[in-house]
């Protein structure tokens, strides 16, 4: 196909666009969006892409590879060293108790011990890519589930590097013949040389990290072209890979190393900003390629040959995991989230089967189950979690709270309030000081178990859900606060609560001005935005640095934000007044300069002529 | 003698009579726009450098009108004598003044039963008019004379059980010359001497109606 690329191009990401948001607005996920999406365009449905999903698949292993480069750079050594009795213990716990289950399983259907080791090596890794991309998405990121998973993660991506390189060490006693299709410039070596070698590499791009890279980063810097640090900082990755390539290792694994020797350099998150959006991009297309290469046909042809591993697989990581744990006191729910969580096998064991399939490790046939296993492993995850979240968790979750509920009046909780980070722990603390009890929603299961102790009402949950509302005490209460601090969910709930409650007083937190906007076109009143006061309060406290009288710079600040919720109101009415209706970015421009030529108007003094006596002395 | 020249008061001990006792003055200050008040920038700055004297800034303290009301006791506890400086704003002391009197002079703490905290303890006004001496009486453009406006401090002061001095006023302030007014802050700062040195003759400054008066007798006795 000449129109090759252009085509697939507009497959993939026509696809993408149609399939994630409905993922999305399904309550499943980008990540699940995507493997959809590559199920729809791959061969067994509407067959877009053929064998060469294959390719693309080579290709789009490139977003592992930046986002293990990303993961290495917000490896602080100081952040490791706090994480480490998670990272040593779970991890190590993780992969040891999976692996030697799986391979005395393996073992008693008759494998050989070879093959059952290294596979079940491979089979206790998991889906890095998968795991923090959900988590992210949930803002399940900094729970005990989300920290737990990241370290058990980060273990798993470490042991792929020995694995790696005890890999040719099983395969000496098979004879290394690799069958001429190798590219490693280390086939046919003996495996203590591959070994040695792997360890080389591995070494060099440390020290290539440490004394090479940062200077020319410097000099790179130097020349102030934005695309130019861009480039390089492709280039890293790009040499990277392909120097793990040339050896023989995985490249995603050269990158983190790379990664974690440039975590300390000073050019840390300029990187990070560079690669992240063609990690997203890659990581995207990986998923894609991953739907894509799911082989329906083995499927179809012997169902149970991948449908029952699947299940064996799934249900002993979940178990193990289960049991680490119960090991390390997570809580029920939260333990949930980690366990379901982690149970796919990973991306890396893609890698770790091609590998072993050269090495002779493990004949063609279950090769391609075994691929096939990991690929419908991988599907798996978003579906648990969505089916965990909204049939179990949430149950569990407020299962203490129903019971509790009958004894508490809802006429004395008048407050509700929805997100209790900062921000709205603020309101509920203030309040509360005041006598006034608030009944809060939250989904972070750890903070709801907290508060709980401390006496607070809390509901666990997604806030705009109508049963988590109703359970809540929607139809007593008189106000409601969303203190989310995502702007699109709080405006989600406001949408719910004008439809299911619309008796109640909504207070809303916006991020900014555009925001606030929106929430007051919906026609809510109360609308706060969350650095207003704060930075008003900061420019007072400058005027008085420079000397002003502090109740004249108080005024002065009093002034300010009453005229600012004024020329709020006012913009908001007018900013549809323009030809074009659609917020675009001249509006926004439009709308900073009008603020700002009426802020030179306004004098702070206006209306302090009476305690001027120089004035009256003119007259 | 020259009073631009600030006066080291000797601390004396305590003593609860005689002429020379080191008394401690507080001078509450209320101007919400101090920056742009020449009267009363030239006022404080002639304030005499002193232990006894405490110069208490309420718009500087309390932007937010938040007073707190423990410390401000604790603050009168430790002085003898109060001054309400202020501009007269509409007859009256600006809003922060009134509120501190209303928050801080509780019951039960400065009146009233068991309200003896600020008992035998002396206040006054000290106040700066936009109008003349002259406007200020019966046939005068404001009808009232200043001490009449002034009433309700006296009657507070009287209900806490404090002695209450005539008004120590900065008058006509629209056409003060910068002579005149250098030597205005030249007698607040000799009054503020004269006080915390202890000099008494209370009957003798309750016979003037300001105590500008006074203080015009005093240092004619002084220098000859």
């Amino acid at each position: 196909m000449t129109e090759g690329f252009l085509f697939q191009a507009l497959v993939y990401l026509t696809a993408a666009i149609v399939c994630v948001p409905i993922a999305k607005r399904l309550g499943m996920g980008s990540v699940l969006g995507y493997l959809l999406a590559g199920i729809v365009i791959g061969p067994y449905a509407l067959g877009f892409i053929g064998r060469e999903g294959q390719n693309i698949m080579h290709f789009a292993e490139f977003g592992v590879v930046m986002m293990l480069f990303l993961i290495g750079l917000e490896l602080e050594p100081s952040h490791f060293w706090g994480m480490r009795h998670r990272i040593l213990g779970m991890g190590s716990a993780q992969i040891i108790i999976t692996s030697l289950v799986l391979c005395a399983g393996m073992m008693l259907l008759d494998f050989n011990w070879k093959t059952a080791l290294a596979s079940s090596l491979a089979l206790a890794m998991s889906s890095t890519a998968i795991v923090l991309q959900s988590l992210k998405e949930k803002g399940l990121g900094d729970t005990t589930a989300g920290k737990s998973s990241f370290a058990v993660l980060l273990f798993q991506d470490i042991t792929v590097i020995p694995i790696l390189a005890l890999l040719p060490l099983l395969a000496v006693s098979t004879g290394h013949d690799t069958g001429g299709q190798g590219k490693a410039i280390l086939e046919g070596l003996p495996g203590w040389l591959q070994t040695a070698a792997v360890l080389g590499a591995g070494g060099s791009v440390v020290l290539a990290g440490r004394f090479v890279v940062v200077p020319f980063l410097r000099v790179v810097a130097r020349t102030h072209l934005r695309e130019l640090l861009t480039a390089a900082a492709l280039l890293i990755v790009i040499s990277t890979a392909f120097l793990m390539q040339l050896v023989g290792l995985s490249p995603a694994l050269g990158t983190f190393l790379a990664g974690v020797v440039l975590a300390n350099s000073e050019f840390r998150h300029e990187l990070e900003s560079d690669i992240e959006p063609f990690k997203g991009l890659l990581l995207g297309l990986f998923f894609i390629a991953v739907g894509a290469s799911i082989n329906f046909k083995l499927l179809i042809d012997s169902p149970l040959q991948i449908i029952s591993p699947v299940f064996a697989v799934i249900t002993i990581k979940t178990i193990v995991l289960i049991g680490t744990g119960r090991l390390f006191k997570i809580t029920f729910d939260q333990n949930l989230i980690f366990a379901l969580g982690l149970s796919q096998v990973g991306e890396f064991a893609f890698v770790l089967f091609g590998f072993m399939h050269q090495l002779q490790i493990m004949p063609d046939h279950l090769t391609d189950i075994m691929m096939a296993v990991t690929a419908f492993s991988m599907t798996t995850t978003p579906l648990l979690l969505f089916i965990s979240e909204r049939f179990i968790l949430h149950r569990f979750g407020t299962l203490e709270a129903e019971a509790k509920e009958a004894d508490i009046i809802d006429v004395q909780h008048p407050v509700i309030i929805a997100g209790f980070g900062d921000f709205g722990s603020t309101i509920g603390r203030f309040l509360r000081a005041n006598g006034i009890a608030a009944t809060i929603l939250d989904n972070d299961s750890d903070r709801v178990d907290l508060l709980r102790k401390m006496g607070f009402k809390v509901f666990y949950g997604d806030a705009a859900r109508p049963d988590i509302l109703k359970s809540a005490g929607a139809d007593a209460a008189r106000v409601l606060i969303t203190a989310v601090s995502d702007p699109s969910t709080n405006y989600d709930l406001v949408k719910k609560i004008q439809k299911h409650y619309p008796h109640l007083t909504i207070m809303v937190r916006t991020k900014d001005r555009q925001d606030a906007y929106e929430i007051l076109d919906m026609g809510v009143k109360d609308v706060y935005r969350e650095s207003l006061d704060t930075s008003i309060r900061l420019g007072v406290d400058v005027l008085v640095k420079l000397g002003y009288r502090r109740y004249s710079a108080t005024r002065a600040g009093q002034n300010f934000l009453k005229y600012d919720e004024a020329a709020l109101l006012k913009l908001a009415t007018h900013r549809h007044d323009e030809k074009s209706y659609i917020y675009n970015a001249r509006e926004q421009i439009m709308l900073e300069e009008q603020l700002l030529a009426n802020d030179r108007e306004v004098n702070p003094t206006i209306n302090d002529h009476a305690w001027e006596s120089d004035l009256r002395k003119e007259q | 003698m020259k009073i631009d020249d600030p006066m080291i008061v000797p601390t004396l001990p305590h003593g609860d009579d005689g002429y020379f006792n080191t008394r401690r003055v507080l001078i509450l200050f209320a101007h919400p726009r101090f920056e742009k008040s020449r009267v009363n920038r030239a006022l404080l700055s002639a304030l005499p450098v002193s232990d006894a004297i405490t110069l208490h800034d309420l718009y500087e303290l309390y932007p937010d009108y938040n007073i707190d009301v423990e410390a401000e006791k604790q603050l009168l506890l430790t002085h003898d004598i109060v001054i309400w400086h202020h501009p007269f704003y509409m007859y009256s002391a600006p809003a922060i003044l009134k509120q501190w009197m209303d928050l801080v002079l509780e019951y039960g703490w400065a009146h009233g039963e068991g309200g003896d905290f600020l008992k035998n303890k002396t206040a006054f006004n000290v106040i700066t008019t936009g109008g003349t001496r002259e406007a200020y009486r019966s046939d005068g453009f404001n009808r009232f004379t200043i001490r009449e406006f002034l009433c309700t401090f006296e009657q507070t002061a009287r209900l806490c059980k404090m002695t209450y001095l005539p008004p120590f006023a900065v008058q006509g302030t629209y056409r003060l010359t910068n002579e005149e007014l250098a030597r205005h802050a030249a007698d607040y700062g000799f009054l503020l001497q004269q006080l915390s040195v202890g000099a008494n003759g209370r009957e003798e400054m309750e016979q003037f109606s300001f105590l500008n008066d006074w203080i015009a007798t005093r240092q004619r006795i002084q220098t000859p």
